[in-house]
């Protein structure tokens, strides 16, 4: 960037932004400081100039508050009907998204971009509604104001003292097409107000008046004028940029927040996004996951989950690595990646005790030029960690302790018997040694003390109180406690670092599991059925996958859930595969689902969808099975990428043979067609243009050549046809119970004439049986195989049928002692097209040798070539002996000659 | 020979064929009626009471098979079948409703005159001669059922004889596998091929110099045997 040229990467990013702009539709926002500052005015006037430019605008929603001069621009414009939605018995009226994609206008207004949609919507929220106008390729107009954003969110809460609790990401703002602003200086707009032409709902209006304080309005107006600024600023550095023009400032800066559970995430990481902003920098919100993290209450561990994700909404990186460390891993982040600033909130006392120094202190102390920044303000008040330790050791902990005390105590009563009051001590500190050393913070407490107490009431004198006259004692009962505390503490940390090892194990098992599954799926169906079912063994409810089938849903497969075939599951799955985007269950979209629908999304888009029903929805929340679920969502669609992708690569291979194929045999056709064509259309052209130059010897020259080469063509044809019913299966064995005399025979008599000087020797042995053949598929068998050999040999070359019966099958060697073949294409010759190396145009169009083992092999047999002993090409199939003929009924008299019969 | 030869009907749709044989049969004295129909033909062979029908089984307009079985009904007038390879059914179908010979695409004039010769023979003939009968090597004996073999007698069981027999009375033309057996074994036989297989062979290594090249008892592969007429 900074020599002024961009990287390939940049300007592809660029076409596809462009490609993308091209078919979503326009966002423009009508931007204001407060409410009444006239956005809906400003937004209906330029609706009109559009009108009357023919523009097909749509009212989706407009909210005129019944104000006059709002209604009366309204006029004129078309109005979609709103949707009726009764819930709990009060009746909504809400934006008709549905109704209003299938009206596809070119232009819709849709006011107040940050409401909230009641539920039943597709979305909750109304700027998810325009996100979907967009993508359908319809321009939206709509209107927003300066504290419903979320970046200002906790700054306008700081000015206003009103927190708003609807907000429009920023990437909706920044991303917008345009941006008015809709400006009315705070003396006007309060003497608007003055004059009631400011609506406000009857039950804000407390809160209202302390909205609109001067100060306020006067804060708020800055805030909006700013963000434009920033805006235009912004679109200044792009429009740079895609212009390639050297940028004036070197973009040195780089931030990093840390996140952890305790630190106030979304604050954190919304200062990190300002000042950024501010900076014109890259910025990345960090999180060092701890083994000790795990035992974190889940809404800590939420928190800071949301605040990666806001983070990525305002346009950072959100990071997670884990580790032991904080300092450590933050800096080894902070020094591969250039930071120059890492934000840090300020953290809970206990962290702070750490006998390096705080976190803070330890980054500061580290090397490197970074600067670090402790965000001030109120942390978290502590979460109740105590609450969740309880629930982590049972019931059967503190009987265990209450049993162990007991015997202690009986133990010790033996014992003073014989030795000292100190020796009971030590047993009662090995209670709660052991006591410690097996259960949680709260039995071993309970331990420590009853041990005291115990000690004290029967050990110490006076005896049977809890009066302690010998001072000595009291330092026995601090020792006791201390060594049960600091043991306790031990185990309970033991047990949090097997635990989180333990899920962490049970993660990665999983995984392994899963891609070790995945590598052997070979089809796009057993990717799905994979992932499916790992999922569900790993998460327990219902899993499906559905694929993508050329940009529609694919049917579900037998294996699928009951609810992947429910219609409007499906239209849920639809409306992920499309747009991209996690819904259904417990979402912002269509939460009224049983199942969450995650998208395969695969390097080239979606490529399928992952819906979970999962059997309480809490699970589901866990960040830790968030997280599972996404990498798992992650390793299906690349599985699914790739097995695509082998498909596609074995298709293309298998065209490219067809082509050969269909290349080879059209040379071959061609020329094996033409040959004998031009031969007979010269010698039948002679013989009609003779005017007696011919003397009968050449007329019939011409004449056996017609003949010849029909007779040529006419093979050729057949042995194509034949090669087309093979191929196509049309080909149908008609087997009768067959001497091989009989094909052979027919061979000879068809060859006769043919076969020139290679004299053909028959030794077929008389007791081979009847074979199941089709006679006139083994006749050809027989003819290709004798005119093979016939042309490949040189004249006089002696060819022999021979047949042998084995147990099973017969075995036939049609040889000949000529050349043989090239050695190493013993296979090759059955090759379709595949014509020996030198051989003679002659040759047919190599399928003879093809269509023999095509018919040998529907027959149940084999068939291969081999090099004789002797010299000399060998060809041999076998033909099963599949049971032996029905017996011949007996003739009466075997031995009769016709002459014993009286005429 | 000249204008009163024998009056041939040629039922077949392509023209070509029609021309080629229209050239072919005329030189050999043969006169001609053609028909491109099926329903043509039956007209014409009503009509023209020929002394030989040439039919295509691949009419456009109908099946040659009960083109065969509706001529059959009232004439007896011999049909040589006209088809492809790879219709062996179609013939054998042809050849059991009646029709009397067949010939495969593309075929050579001379073959076709020896068919038409040897059906021409058997209808004038009809089957009641029983004069000797001798092909190359072979003389059969009828009235004294002796059959020789380049002059010596050969040993024959009454099955091996029946079989010979009654090639050798239809010599030249094709009898179909089903024809055979029903001639030979009887009605109940029909299907039993293997009988015939065996047979075959046998009377073939008896009467053939070459069993495995045989001369005399030709294979129509698919559809039948027949004995060499001349």
């Amino acid at each position: 960037m900074t020599d002024g040229r961009r990287s390939p990467e940049e300007l592809l990013a660029q076409i596809r932004q462009e490609e993308a702009r091209a078919t979503r539709g326009r966002l423009k926002i009508f931007f204001g400081a407060s409410p009444g500052v006239g956005k809906t005015f400003a937004m209906l006037e330029d609706a009109r100039a559009r009108r009357a430019e023919g523009v097909d605008v749509l009212v989706g929603v407009v909210e005129t508050h019944g104000r006059r001069e709002t209604e009366a621009v309204l006029a004129g414009l078309a109005v979609l009907p709103r949707r009726e939605i009764s819930y709990r018995g009060v009746s909504l009226h809400e934006f008709d998204l549905e109704a209003a994609l299938e009206r596809r206008p070119s232009l819709i207004l849709v006011d107040e971009l940050a409401h909230t949609n009641a539920p039943g919507c597709r979305h909750t929220r109304r700027w998810q509604d325009v996100e979907e106008l967009l993508a359908a390729g319809i321009s939206v107009y709509s209107a927003l104001n300066v504290q419903h954003l979320e970046s200002l969110n906790d700054i306008v809460a700081r000015i206003t003292g009103v927190a708003p609790r609807e907000t429009v990401p920023d990437a909706v703002f920044d991303g917008a097409d345009e941006i008015e602003l809709a400006d009315l200086s705070p003396e006007d707009l309060l003497k608007r107000m003055g004059q009631g032409k400011v609506y406000l709902p009857e039950q804000a209006t407390r809160a209202a008046e302390g909205f609109f304080r001067k100060g306020n309005l006067i804060a708020l107006r800055e805030l909006a004028l700013r963000r434009v600024a920033e805006r235009v600023d912004a679109q200044m550095r792009g429009y740079m940029r895609e212009h390639g023009i050297r940028e004036t400032w070197a973009a040195s800066e780089r931030i990093l927040v840390c996140v952890g559970p305790g630190s106030d995430a979304t604050r954190l990481i919304r200062s990190a996004s300002r000042l950024a902003t501010a900076l014109k920098c890259e910025w990345a919100a960090l999180h060092v996951e701890r083994p000790q993290d795990v035992a974190r209450p889940r809404e800590e561990r939420e928190s800071v989950f949301e605040g990666l994700e806001l983070a990525e909404q305002l346009g950072g990186r959100s990071i997670t690595i884990s580790g032991h460390e904080l300092a450590a891993e933050i800096l080894a982040y902070a020094a591969t990646h250039n930071v120059t600033r890492i934000l840090l909130g300020r953290t809970r006392r206990t962290e702070t005790w750490h006998w390096r120094g705080s976190l803070a202190e330890r980054l500061m102390q580290a090397e490197g030029d970074h600067e670090v920044s402790v965000l001030g303000g109120e942390p978290d008040t502590a979460a109740p960690r105590r609450a969740q330790r309880l629930k982590v050791e049972s019931w059967r902990e503190y009987r265990f302790s209450l049993v162990i005390v007991t015997g202690c105590a009986l133990a010790g009563w033996a014992i003073v018997q014989l030795l000292s009051v100190t020796d009971v001590a030590m047993v009662f500190l090995l209670g709660a040694v052991i006591v410690g050393a097996r259960c949680g913070r709260g039995p071993s407490l309970m331990a420590a003390v009853l041990s005291i107490a115990a000690f004290d009431f029967f050990f110490v004198p006076p005896y049977l109180t809890f009066e302690v006259t010998d001072l000595r004692y009291l330092l026995t009962f601090l020792v006791m406690l201390v060594v049960a505390l600091v043991i306790s503490g031990l185990t309970v940390r033991i047990r949090e670092q097997a635990e989180a090892a333990r899920s962490r194990e049970r993660r990665t098992s999983a995984l392994y599991a899963l891609s070790r599954d995945l590598a052997d799926a070979a089809d796009v169906a057993a990717v799905a059925s994979t992932v499916a079912r790992h999922l569900r063994e790993t998460l327990g409810g219902d899993v499906a996958v559905l694929l993508d089938d050329e940009s529609r849903l694919a049917a579900p497969a037998p294996g699928d859930p009951a609810f992947a075939a429910e219609e409007k599951e499906r239209s849920v799955a639809d409306w992920v595969l499309r747009n991209r985007r996690v819904a259904g269950l417990g979402t912002d979209t269509l939460p009224a689902s049983k199942a969450r629908w995650f998208p395969l999304l695969g390097p080239e888009g979606a490529v399928g969808v992952l819906g979970i029903a999962p059997l309480d929805l809490d699970a589901l929340e866990d960040p830790s099975v968030r997280g599972l679920v996404e990498t798992f969502a992650g390793q299906a669609a690349v599985a699914l990428e790739r097995v695509r992708l082998s498909e596609n690569s074995r298709r293309v291979a298998l065209e490219v043979e067809a082509e050969r194929l269909r290349t080879s045999l059209l040379s071959s056709l061609s020329h094996d067609l033409r040959t004998p064509l031009a031969a007979i259309t010269g010698s039948a052209s002679s013989l009609l243009e003779d005017r007696g130059q011919l003397d009968a010897a050449q007329r019939r020259d011409l004449a056996e050549t017609v003949l010849e080469e029909a007779g040529r063509m006419n093979r050729l044809i057949v042995n194509l046809l034949d090669m087309i019913r093979l191929e196509t299966g049309v080909l149908a064995v008609q087997s009768d119970w067959l001497p091989m005399e009989e094909p052979v025979g027919v061979a000879l008599i068809r060859l006769e004439g043919r076969l020139g000087d290679h004299p053909v020797t028959v030794h077929l042995p008389p007791d081979l049986p009847l074979l199941q053949l089709d006679s006139v598929l083994m006749e050809q068998v027989f003819v290709n195989l004798l005119e093979n050999a016939a042309k490949h040999t040189p004249p006089g070359t002696k060819i022999e049928i021979e047949a042998e019966s084995r147990p099973t099958e017969v075995i036939v060697t049609v040889a000949d002692d000529g050349p043989g073949l090239p050695p190493g294409e013993e296979q090759r010759v059955f090759e379709k097209f595949y014509r020996v190396p030198g051989a003679s145009g002659a040759g047919g169009v190599g399928l003879g040798l093809t269509i023999c083992r095509g018919i040998v092999t529907a027959h149940g047999g084999r068939m291969w070539a081999e090099a004789r002993p002797g010299g000399g090409a060998a060809f041999r199939f076998s033909i099963p002996i599949r049971g032996t003929p029905p017996l011949l009924p007996t003739e009466a008299d075997e031995a009769i000659s016709g002459t014993s019969l009286p005429g | 020979m000249t204008d009163a030869g024998p009056l041939v009907l040629l039922i077949e749709d392509e023209p070509q064929m029609r021309r080629f044989l229209r050239a072919a049969l005329d030189a050999q004295g043969l006169r001609l009626v053609e028909a491109p129909t099926a329903r043509e033909g039956l007209a014409q062979a009503a009509a023209r009471s020929p002394d030989l029908i040439l039919l295509d089984l691949g009419l456009p307009d109908g099946d040659g098979l009960d083109l065969t079985r509706q001529i059959r009904e009232w004439s007896t007038t011999p049909i040589i079948v006209l088809s492809a390879r790879g219709q062996e059914s179609d013939k054998v179908a042809a050849l059991d409703a009646g029709a009397d010979d067949y010939l495969t695409k593309p075929f050579s004039v001379p073959e076709l005159l020896a068919r038409i010769r040897v059906a021409l023979r058997h209808a004038a003939r009809g089957t009641g001669g029983e004069a000797d009968i001798v092909v190359g090597d072979l003389r059969i004996d009828f009235a004294s059922r002796l059959v020789f073999v380049r002059g010596e007698e050969i040993h024959l069981t009454p099955l091996e004889y029946k079989l010979l027999a009654t090639l050798a009375r239809h010599a030249g033309k094709v009898l179909t596998h089903r024809q055979l057996l029903r001639e030979v074994w009887g009605p109940n036989a029909a299907n039993q091929n293997h009988y015939l297989r065996v047979y075959m062979t046998q009377l073939r290594h008896k009467v053939e110099s070459d069993p495995t090249h045989p001369r005399l008892l030709l294979t129509e592969p698919g559809v039948g045997y027949r004995m060499r007429a001349e």
